[in-house]
């Protein structure tokens, strides 16, 4: 019988062996594929039923959380404010994933960075691993820029010119992030159609993710690059007074002033009351070589390194665009023609001659604490890009106080306090503008830099950046210094 | 010289086992300190116990079977231990169950080792074992206590406790099946008759066992135990075999297999549907194919090192805890584990099949080949459905699978082993 036990064993070393190559394939050579399988959601419903952190604003209150419900997911995550964060928190669905800081700051939220240390009390007493998630944002600041744009489709961005720490964010019209993070899966699906479809795009955070012609508020950059390059100064040239520019190698097309005013002069008296025959011609003398490098170096297309998904890239064309398109130029420097920012990016702009020049990285995280209060993660501000040299930034700077001193925005002016803005109003057809509003303060020792921008508004004097968007920054500004 | 091999042995069981409870505790403390801590702290005097009682099936090996092989017990003590800290993590309600469950399958492997002295005695009671094997597995169909679960009757329900009798009628028959065979084995390896060119016994001479063989599978099949019908034809194919010598045992059961495969998978649908998932599971993956898909994705998600105890998610698994708790060792510990809990089990067969080798008397031989050939089919069977290797059907893996009756008839099974290698060293000791 011996031999017959043996062969047995044989057989079985070969049953086995056969499950050990099946593991192998299983575990090792099909994973790839296995793990990326579209009917394979272990990732989603992992952290979909796993405790969640949550995610609070500067000044404390909770903007996002996990509650327990009775059902097999047994926590339900909550926004408590609804809409007036979605486009910063995002929302966590288990039908259509994650998005913003629920998207970004996931691992912190779910536990994953946090270290554990072997501590065998942990064995007896039951720990909560998942961290919590302090953004830079303020309810207040938030709060206010909602109450600002009402109803009008719009943005407004705050950020500290210093650091780059994001202090609101907000836009309208907006979502309510509670209606995708339900576990009812066909009104999860209604909702997400109906927001999908309505035309005024509530699901886009348009703050950094869509783009806008910037009109005149791009004057600050090519005041600035011209100071850069030498092209002028405060003083010198003196540009013509005119109505209209004829613009080169179009046989007689003109570019006019904003309302058919003439105007002229120096720098500051043209950054003054925006003209734009001035900053057309000077965009011309700049030429392309020089003001596209210049615009990029302000950010234009480059990605804005802020930690939220899929900023997009604001638009400046490159200088071979321009070889054979001077007039294209002369309205690019006006921030007309292709020019697109996101207001994220026109605030970045005002940022970066605040902060002497150089541009900080955006940023909306302040902080990730563990469940016991323990800061494990703090962010630390970086510089992302050198614009100009400290002394431009403040030649520009000093126009700019001139604007909401004595031109075209008068309305952001804040009491006892030197407010450097910059109006624009770009004109999308013929009746509609986007307009503009990009400031910081105080002058001195610039603590808030702000972008306002309202869509659509009707085009007419009364409907100008000065005149809709200055008075929002304003009140942005003297929330934020707290005057 | 008995003497010094038995403690030598005692000595080295002693010490593996001492490394089966480092093991089992340290997976327990992983699964603790998982970012989730999805084990409540208050399971770990269930640990403890499962811990104590491996300790006293030590002892009793020492008193009852001093001789006895020093492998087998910490193998099943490792496997029981990572199999409960699974149950632990993926169910905590069963935790307490399976730590019961677990006790009283080392009170029957101490009774076994204490009642069935040698190996011997046993075997003259085979006739005995035959009515308990039939009448344990009739008991689910009886009116009043069997039950029903996921389609399979092979449940019974005494007070709140659900049993598999099933699990014991394989170690009553396969006891019957190697004391019978050895009685019969002159005449079943000679050929009396030529058919088809091939000289066969006399078939008065398998009269009883065909019987009972064939009686056990219909009624196996009856409660739609896919698995334990398959377990139970190739184990006793293989004691004819190996009881014989004859190959053309293996000719014959080979083709009674294709042609009983062919007609249950022409005539249950239950079969083609396992063969179907088998061959294509991802055009039902989320039906008929779910338990084999979701299978397959724990293994990938495991890859080369897991996900670590408790840091997975294979509760979306069904049966989870029970068929399919392979899948969770694999997920959470990765190759590396699932590969060292195969390589366990093929320890374990290696070192049944060694005992068969050694021991001198035939029906020892073949009863620990049998007992053996349980462990490493079972094994198989439900290791190749949860990888995806064999059709799937529905049996537990021994000593890691939550499951009373599972626990209790493989500890029952271990003693029998045991029992057989302790004869052995017995005999050797008296003849040197």
């Amino acid at each position: 019988m011996n031999t017959q036990i043996r062969r047995l064993g044989i057989v079985m070393l070969v049953l086995f062996s056969a499950l050990f190559v099946q593991l192998n394939w299983l575990q090792i050579i099909d994973a790839d594929d296995l793990n990326n399988h579209p009917a394979n959601s272990r990732g989603v419903v992992r952290d979909f039923t796993r405790p969640r952190g949550v995610i609070q604003t500067a000044d404390g209150t909770i903007i996002a959380q996990s509650v327990p419900s009775n059902n097999a997911f047994k926590l339900q995550r909550q926004y408590p404010l609804g809409p007036l964060f979605a486009h910063i928190t995002g929302y966590f669905s288990f039908t259509y994933g994650s998005e913003g800081a629920e998207r970004q700051f996931n691992d912190a939220l779910t536990g994953n960075v946090t270290k554990t240390r072997f501590d065998p009390r942990e064995l007896l007493v039951e720990k909560d691993k998942t961290a919590n998630v302090t953004l830079t944002v303020s309810r207040s600041l938030q709060e206010l820029a909602a109450q600002q744009l009402g109803q009008r489709k719009g943005s407004v961005v705050a950020l500290d010119p210093r650091t780059g720490a994001i202090l609101a964010l907000a836009d309208y019209p907006t979502y309510d992030p509670n209606t995708l993070a339900s576990h009812d899966q066909d009104a999860v699906r209604e909702t997400w159609a109906a927001l999908n479809a309505d035309v005024t795009k509530p699901l886009l955070p348009r703050t950094f993710r869509e783009r806008y012609p910037p009109g005149s508020s791009f004057k600050v950059v090519t005041t600035a690059v011209a100071l850069a390059t030498g092209t002028a100064t405060p003083a010198q040239p003196v540009f013509p007074t005119l109505r209209e520019l004829p613009l080169p190698n179009t046989g007689g097309q003109t570019l006019a002033n904003f309302g058919g005013g003439t105007c002229g002069g120096p720098l500051p008296e043209a950054l003054r009351v925006s003209c734009n025959t001035a900053f057309a011609q000077l965009g011309l003398d700049i030429t392309a070589q020089k003001l596209s490098p210049g615009a990029h170096a302000f950010g234009f297309n480059k990605t804005p390194p802020i930690d939220l998904p899929y900023a997009a890239e604001s638009y400046f064309p490159p200088a071979g665009e321009f070889s054979r398109d001077l007039p294209g130029l002369a309205k690019s420097a006006i921030g007309q023609q292709d020019v697109a920012a996101t207001p994220l990016q026109m605030a970045l702009v005002a940022a970066a001659i605040a902060n002497n020049g150089t541009v900080m990285k955006p940023h909306v995280l302040a902080e990730v604490r563990n469940a016991e209060g323990e800061v494990i993660q703090r962010y630390n501000p970086e510089p992302w890009l050198n614009a100009v040299p400290p002394d431009v930034a403040r030649a520009t700077r000093d126009m700019m106080v001139g604007v909401v001193q004595g031109g075209s925005g008068t309305r952001a002016q804040v009491p006892g306090v030197a407010v450097a803005g910059k109006t624009g109003t770009a004109q999308t057809g013929l009746d509609k503008s986007h307009v503009w509003f990009i400031a910081f303060a105080p002058a001195e020792a610039p603590r808030v830099a702000v972008a306002v921008m309202l869509e659509d508004q009707p085009s007419s004097n009364e409907f100008t950046g000065g005149a809709l968007a200055a008075p929002i920054a304003q009140a942005m500004i003297r929330a934020a210094l707290g005057s | 010289m008995s003497t010094v091999l038995a403690a030598v042995r005692r000595n080295t069981e002693l010490g593996l086992m001492v490394m089966a409870g480092v093991l089992t505790a340290g997976a327990y403390a992983l699964a603790g300190l998982g970012r989730s801590a999805s084990l409540p702290a208050n399971l770990i005097p269930f640990l403890l116990i499962i811990l104590g009682l491996l300790a006293v099936a030590h002892v009793a090996v020492r008193k009852l079977a001093p001789g006895a092989d020093g492998i087998l017990l910490p193998l099943a003590g490792l496997l029981n231990g990572v199999g409960y800290v699974f149950i632990a993590r993926l169910d905590p309600d069963l935790a307490g169950l399976q730590a019961m469950w677990t006790a009283l399958g080392v009170g029957a492997f101490v009774a076994t080792l204490a009642l069935v002295r040698r190996a011997r005695d046993i075997e003259r009671l085979r006739y005995t074992f035959a009515l308990i094997g039939i009448g344990l597995l009739l008991m689910p169909l009886l009116p009043g206590i069997g039950r029903n679960i996921n389609g399979a009757r092979l449940w019974v329900r005494l007070g709140t406790l659900t049993f598999q009798p099933g699990e014991l009628a394989k170690i009553a028959l396969c006891v019957f099946f190697a004391s019978y065979l050895v009685e019969k084995q002159p005449l079943l390896a000679m050929g009396t008759h030529k058919v088809a060119g091939v000289w066969v016994p006399n078939v008065r001479h398998f009269g009883p066992i065909v019987l009972a063989w064939a009686f056990s599978l219909v009624v196996m099949f009856w409660e739609k135990d896919l698995g334990s019908s398959l377990l139970f034809f190739a184990l006793f194919i293989v004691l004819l075999w190996v009881a014989t010598a004859r190959g053309v045992y293996l000719g014959i059961g080979g083709a009674m297999f294709l042609g009983g495969a062919f007609a249950a998978w022409t005539i249950f649908d239950h079969v083609k549907t396992r063969f179907s998932i088998l061959l294509d599971p991802w055009s039902v993956a989320s039906d008929a194919g779910y338990q084999t898909v979701q299978a397959m994705f724990a293994f990938a998600a495991g890859g080369l090192a897991g996900t670590n105890i408790a840091q997975g998610s294979p509760q979306r698994i069904p049966a989870v805890s029970t068929d399919f708790i392979f899948a969770a060792i694999g997920e959470e510990l990765g190759l590396l584990g699932s590969v060292a809990v195969l390589m366990a089990f093929l320890l374990m067969v290696g070192t049944g099949l060694r005992i068969a080798m050694r021991v001198e008397s035939p029906f020892e031989k073949l009863l620990a080949a049998g007992l053996t050939a349980i462990i490493g089919l079972q094994t198989f069977i439900i290791l190749g459905g949860v990888t995806r290797l064999v059709p799937l059907t529905g049996i537990t893996l021994p000593f890691v699978s939550y499951g009373g009756s599972s626990l209790i008839s493989n500890y029952i099974l271990l003693a029998l082993l045991l029992r057989i290698s302790d004869d052995d060293r017995s005999r050797a000791g008296a003849g040197a």
